[in-house]
């Protein structure tokens, strides 16, 4: 990265907030109920974009696998809901299980009567998934292609888990929840939407602070240091294993949560959510938004899949070649990404090529020796 | 006895199609420290071709022939898958040097787009962009040195390509009117019926084993000595080696890591594609036959580690029998009076989603007492 970051006005900033916080709130009567919907679901993957940012984008893991955590996250959310809104069914316990011929609740499902115990598991649980699974590659010192590879492992074993179980979690068909009842209402009806849609938004600005406040200042410049030279931050008398185990839970924990608010607003949760093609799109939002931009995430995750939804309603095969064409594009022309091409030289650079922005004469040893001595 | 025969056949038959498929991307990663997630998708690739070779075959001009079509797909299969890793290698991973995550992206956007490809590309005139491609790529090699090094070599290129796309041009045309089975995209997955010589079984010691399962292994076989004796006899094996253990010295010593590079990926995909008419025999083929495969050859990898290919086929193996003995409840069948708490759990793991569940975990657990697998390169670098 450059120097000269682009920083915009204090104003500008100002009432880009006022713009947005206005948006959010009148889009629900703006947008008719299916898109408002579609925008909900693209704002709630946003927060796992910024999780992918925050360990691909600061600390270099490309993870493979966030899926997992995205469906956990899911899973929880809607065993909460279905087993309040099982009393009309036999045995007092969620429809499915009578598909099966069980009668008895398995034992995990028990802590889920409790919203408090749902409310922290939702982050908890794949917070902890992610942590045990993290620390014990890590502590190897296993990383790079290796790490990514051992992540797309996981992920098809956890799908092969919740897909095959029929008896505990319904299996391949999932958990629906839009015909389950919350606080005395239909979760799938309309007014039950608009508030998701409201906590997701919610939810994105706060998720996108505390991002920030993750990145910034001593924790930050360590994940950095870690993306750029582990052994370095090793050899200086860091443990990367505790700091690499760290930010993998709490990309674990953002992907929890955007799980169950995706949940609450697809109307079901599936092993659907834990297939290989999915967990890689996730990191492609990252790759276009901007790595290392935690906005470039928000972005990428919300504009990419707006994109999806246009092309495959209109030309459905031809989705599947722009995505891979985007991912060989963003990789090899620009790897920083839109926002972060932006960010840096990127437009002073094409408006010197057409002459519209006077060339900056400087002394090429000491640009080089700047781009080394800064290189975040 | 006759049980734990049956387990380990069945093992090894498992086994095979995992050694063939990981062992162009155990060589590959080895080299240059990149996973080719398209991988899969040269896999199916192969399948194609070897579903493509049956239907030529059956053409009344080929039709004595038709039994040996199986032997002849196996080196088409290598050839197309070949030149299409070449063709990747040349294009996009070359610029992605010295950053395999990326690479590891780009690949899995090419496996976007091949699948796609097959989908809705006719597949007589895929097997035409695919001639196209191989001649385009190999009848410059074939000039006289004077061509070579004569400015107008470019020109000459040029017009091989020229040639090359209107072969291409021709020989789809000419396949798409005369088998009507391939003039037409599809999504659907297709059937390859094995040639007659290879329906039905044979017994081994009292066993019945299913002839296209001994045929795999045999064409495992021959793969795992031919890239031996390639790697360890013959000039450019001993090259691919040098760059594998210090690429940097390899260079300074005038072996052009160039040329090395692709030669490898070639051969890699090139294996990929054998794997594919491996495949093609198991099951149908269809656009996503690869990705079955893609995560199991991963693990070999991560077992195997990348200092020795017999790591590669100790791991393929090993994961093999393990899936078997566990997936198909065979423990049970060996002990049957364990404890019932034990018989219960192995009951839990007794299916081939969840014996994949159980071994990931046991993967992982041998990953903590050895990191880099079971036989890792050797070095003294930090990063090692």
């Amino acid at each position: 990265m450059s120097l000269t970051k682009f920083k915009f006005d204090k104003k500008i900033l100002f009432s880009f907030w006022i713009i947005l916080i206005a948006l959010i709130i009148a889009a629900p009567t703006l947008l008719p109920v299916f898109r408002l919907n579609l925008l909900g679901r693209y704002l709630s993957l946003s927060i796992v974009a910024l999780g992918v940012d925050l360990i691909w984008g600061y600390t270099g893991l490309l993870s493979l696998g966030q899926g997992i955590f995205f469906a956990l996250g899911g899973y929880c959310a809607a065993m909460y809901l279905q087993i309040t809104s099982s009393s009309e069914f036999p045995n007092n316990i969620p429809e499915f299980f009578a598909l099966y011929g069980v009668e008895k609740l398995p034992f995990f499902w028990e802590p889920f009567r409790s919203p408090v115990f749902t409310f922290f598991a939702i982050w908890i649980i794949p917070a902890l998934v992610a942590g045990l699974l993290g620390f014990l590659v890590f502590r190897n010192r296993i990383k790079g292609v290796y790490f990514s590879i051992l992540t797309q492992a996981s992920l098809l074993v956890f799908f092969n888990f919740f897909n095959g179980q029929q008896k505990l979690i319904n299996g391949t068909n999932g958990l629906k929840t839009d015909v389950t009842q919350l606080f005395g209402q239909m979760v799938g009806s309309e007014s039950m939407q608009r508030l998701f849609f409201w906590l997701t938004a919610i939810l994105v600005i706060a998720a996108w602070f505390f991002a920030k406040w993750v990145v910034k200042g001593r924790f930050g410049n360590i994940l950095i240091g870690i993306r750029d030279d582990e052994p370095r931050v090793r050899f200086t008398g860091y443990n990367p294993v505790i700091f690499k185990t760290i930010i993998f839970s709490i990309a674990g924990a953002l992907a929890g949560i955007s799980g169950a608010l995706y949940t609450v607003q697809s109307g079901i949760v599936s092993p659907q959510f834990m297939t290989v093609p999915f967990s890689i799109e996730m990191v492609i939002w990252v790759a276009v938004g901007g790595r290392g931009t935690l906005l470039g995430a928000i972005l990428g995750a919300v504009f990419i899949n707006y994109a999806k939804s246009l092309v495959s309603e209109a030309l459905p095969a031809s989705w599947m070649f722009i995505q891979g064409g985007l991912f060989i594009l963003v990789v090899t022309a620009l790897p920083e990404g839109v926002l972060g091409w932006i960010q840096g030289d990127g437009p002073r650079n094409v408006l010197q090529k057409f002459g519209l922005k006077r060339k900056i004469e400087t002394y090429p040893s000491l640009e080089i020796n700047n781009k080394e001595g800064n290189n975040d | 006895m006759e049980l734990l025969l049956d387990s380990l056949f069945n093992g090894v038959a498992i086994g095979s199609v995992l050694l063939v498929a990981a062992l162009g991307l155990a060589i590959v990663f080895g080299l240059m420290g990149v996973i080719n997630l398209a991988h899969g998708e040269l896999m199916m690739l192969g399948a194609y071709t070897t579903y493509v070779t049956q239907l030529i075959f059956k053409l009344p001009i080929l039709k004595p022939f038709y039994n040996s079509y199986i032997i002849v797909s196996i080196f088409l299969a290598f050839i197309v898958s070949g030149v299409v890793g070449i063709l990747l290698e040349k294009t996009i991973i070359r610029k992605l040097y010295g950053s395999p995550l990326e690479t590891l992206l780009a690949t899995w956007g090419v496996s976007l787009i091949l699948q796609q490809f097959v989908r809705s590309v006719p597949l007589a005139y895929g097997t035409g962009i695919v001639i196209s491609l191989i001649i385009g790529l190999f009848l410059p090699t074939t000039f006289t040195s004077k061509i070579k090094e004569s400015i107008n070599f470019k020109y000459f290129k040029f017009g091989s390509w020229i040639l090359a796309a209107l072969t291409g041009v021709l020989t789809g045309s000419v396949i798409s009117s005369t088998v009507s089975k391939l003039s037409r995209a599809s999504a659907r997955n297709v059937d390859v019926t094995a040639p007659s010589w290879m329906r039905g079984q044979v017994e081994i010691i009292g066993n019945a084993f299913p002839k296209t399962r001994l045929m795999i292994i045999v064409i495992t076989l021959i793969s795992v000595i031919a890239i031996t004796l390639f790697l360890n006899q013959s000039a450019w094996g001993m090259r691919i080696r040098a760059v594998t253990q210090n690429r940097q010295m390899s260079d300074c010593l005038g072996i052009s890591t160039e040329k090395v590079d692709i030669i490898t990926f070639g051969i890699g995909s090139g294996l990929a594609g054998v794997a594919g008419v491996a495949v093609s025999l198991l099951g149908s083929v269809g656009p996503n036959v690869g990705g079955n495969y893609i995560v199991g050859c991963f693990m070999v990898v991560v077992l195997g580690g990348v200092g020795n290919l017999l790591g590669t086929v100790l791991a393929s193996f090993g994961i093999g029998i393990m899936t078997d003995l566990i997936g198909a409840g065979r423990l049970l069948s060996i002990w049957p009076d364990m404890p019932l708490p034990l018989s219960n759990t192995i009951n839990f793991f007794a299916t081939t989603s969840m014996a994949r569940v159980m071994i990931f975990a046991l993967i992982v657990i041998f990953l903590q007492f050895k990191p880099t697998g079971l036989f890792p390169q050797k070095g003294r670098m930090v990063e090692n």
